[in-house]
């Protein structure tokens, strides 16, 4: 553990000189939203009557952590991977050091996870603001927002670290991360979807963490010890799948 | 310190290695020179245990990389061929950070990451980012980087490839330094020079094997003469002349732009020359290096 946690610290070497920009961003995303889809979508749909008793703005901003969370551990996987094997070549000064691949990835992780706890309970503060939260079970959110965040992050890491050149990640953007996006019931529920779309959904990481991100902050959407458990153990399933694929990526790129 | 027999490392099936024997003692300054694609880096990276031999045996203090490669590592300093620095931090942080990889305490990496930027001359870059730096700092501070763990070998790959001569000259003060604190130094370069200076012992490297080992000077002496007269013709082909200049030395070696005629008495042979009148342009009478082992050993030149 304490050689994962001085490649974080590392991270956080950085991040002290950068967090205020990246705090204040965090800020903007969950403010437009609010007011975007609250006041502005939010008003045409709740007209509709579409969502039942839910207001529009509470319908979203589960889906909207949730999706937070999916891009920026996707993103934190992307460039600065590619960059540490290709560009600024700071991974393989890493493993000339003695630290195993795990610790390499250990303090990756750790530092995503860092920044999706903070994002994530940032949005959530501002949502409760704009009384848009409805339930206590609201503060288990982060850490299902950690769980989705690493369950992409690690199979993007892999990926990452398979690229020499970040040309293949605008395909992964268009073709991956945007279509889950959409069609993974953020912005809508999965059972408007055509069935083979609606497969997609189910198999979205993003979707499962959609649903247990709603029951937690909507009223009156129970969700069974089942169910829970279901949602959660695909995202885990994810989360060490990707892990040792990036394990894998890794070793083929820095022992060689 | 390092111990190695038949150590083969393949790509595929590409041989970079080809079966190699290293001994190093400690506090010994020992270098890998040779040409560009010879299985210098390979090699090295072989000994920085990131890289598995394909055969042969490697003991690293006494160690074995396979089994105990993390410990081995800890007792390392490695300046890699290519700069690993982390743009996103200042020198001084990219010192603290990666000592903090090695379990040193943060109070002490702060102290030694000072010690070090004095060592290098980099102090009052200490808050600098490493982008705005030159060639030549870039690289001291990744040889700073490399002691911040109070080595027991040094692993150097080409430590001064790329950098001016002044730059260079600053690199090989610091490294001599080190060698002098009994530090154990291994190095690869494509200088002749720099490896005439540095090096204790060196090995001849070419397409993956050793072709000669020994001191430079020994190396000097069993390979070729105690003098060279370097020739050129302008106009005419150098094959033409080169049959009528075989009498005059030990040994003639034609090049493309030059031919080489290896005496131990120089300026004898270039009266000689003098004598024929073929009139070269130039003539140039130095002492042997490690350039002209090479050239004897393979028949290729060292830097194109
Ligand atoms: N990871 C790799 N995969 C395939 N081939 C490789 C790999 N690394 C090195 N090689 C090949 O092995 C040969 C030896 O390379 P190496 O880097 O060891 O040479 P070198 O002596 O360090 O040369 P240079 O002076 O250019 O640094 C080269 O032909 C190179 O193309
Ligand atoms: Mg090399």
């Amino acid at each position: 553990m304490r050689p994962a946690l001085a490649v974080f610290e590392s991270y956080l070497t950085v991040y002290r000189r950068t967090w205020r920009g990246s705090v204040l961003g965090s800020f903007v995303l969950p403010v437009l939203v609010m007011v975007g889809f609250g006041l502005g979508v939010g008003h045409f749909v709740d007209a509709g009557g579409r969502l039942g008793p839910v207001r529009y703005l509470d319908y979203i901003v589960p889906g909207q952590v949730a999706v937070t969370a999916f891009n920026q551990g996707s993103f934190e996987s992307m460039w600065p991977v590619l960059s540490g094997f290709e560009w600024s070549r700071t991974y393989h000064s890493l493993a000339a050091a003695p630290l195993r691949i795990v610790d390499i990835l250990g303090g990756d992780l750790l530092f995503i996870v860092f920044r999706l706890l903070t994002t994530s309970v940032v949005f959530l503060g501002i949502a409760a603001a704009f009384g848009a939260i409805h339930s206590p079970w609201a503060v288990a959110v982060p850490f299902v927002c950690a769980l989705l965040g690493l369950a992409v992050a690690t199979p993007v890491h892999a990926l990452s670290a398979r690229m020499t050149s970040d040309s293949y990640f605008s395909l992964l953007l268009r073709f991956g991360l945007i279509p889950l996006g959409l069609f993974s019931g953020v912005y809508f529920p999965v059972t408007a979807l055509p069935s083979a779309l609606r497969l997609l959904a189910y198999l979205s990481p993003l979707w499962h963490a959609t649903e247990v991100c709603r029951a937690a902050t909507l009223p009156g959407v129970p969700m069974s010890a089942l169910a829970l458990a279901g949602h959660l153990g695909y995202l885990a399933v994810w989360l060490v799948v990707g892990f040792w694929l990036a394990v894998l990526a890794f070793r083929r790129k820095l022992v060689s | 310190m390092i111990y190695a027999r038949g150590l083969v490392k393949r790509f595929g099936n590409f041989t970079a290695v080809d079966g190699i024997d290293v001994d190093v003692a400690r506090g010994e300054a020992f270098g890998f020179l040779g040409p560009n694609g010879a299985g210098k880096s390979s090699t090295m990276r072989m000994i920085g245990c990131v890289s598995p031999p394909t055969a042969g045996t490697l003991r690293i203090l006494g160690m074995d990389p396979h089994r105990q490669g993390t410990a081995i590592r800890a007792r390392l300093g490695v300046c890699p061929q290519l700069d690993s620095l982390d743009p996103e931090l200042t020198v001084a942080e990219n010192l603290v950070t990666y000592a903090r990889y090695f379990g040193i305490p943060r109070r002490t990496a702060k102290a030694r990451a000072a010690e070090l930027l004095d060592f290098v001359q980099l102090r009052e870059r200490a808050d600098s980012r490493v982008e705005p730096l030159s060639g030549g700092m870039k690289r001291r501070l990744t040889i700073a980087r490399a002691l911040v763990n109070n080595p027991d070998i040094a692993l150097l790959d080409e430590p001064t490839t790329g950098l001016d001569p002044q730059a260079r000259h600053l690199v090989w003060d610091r490294l001599f330094r080190l060698k002098q604190q009994g530090m154990t130094l291994v190095l690869t370069t494509h200088y002749m020079d720099e490896a005439e200076q540095l090096c204790d012992r060196l090995v001849v490297m070419d397409t993956g094997r050793i072709v000669a080992e020994g001191s430079p000077r020994s190396l000097i002496d069993r390979y070729s003469t105690r003098e060279v007269v370097e020739l050129r013709f302008p106009d005419t082909a150098p094959e033409d002349v080169a049959g009528k200049l075989a009498e005059l030395a030990e040994r003639v070696e034609v090049l493309p732009d030059r031919i080489l005629l290896y005496a131990d008495d120089g300026d004898a042979a270039a009266e000689a020359v003098h004598r024929l009148a073929l009139g070269p342009a130039s003539v140039l009478v130095r002492r042997s290096g490690l350039e002209d082992v090479f050239l004897h050993l393979t028949g290729r030149t060292l830097v194109d």
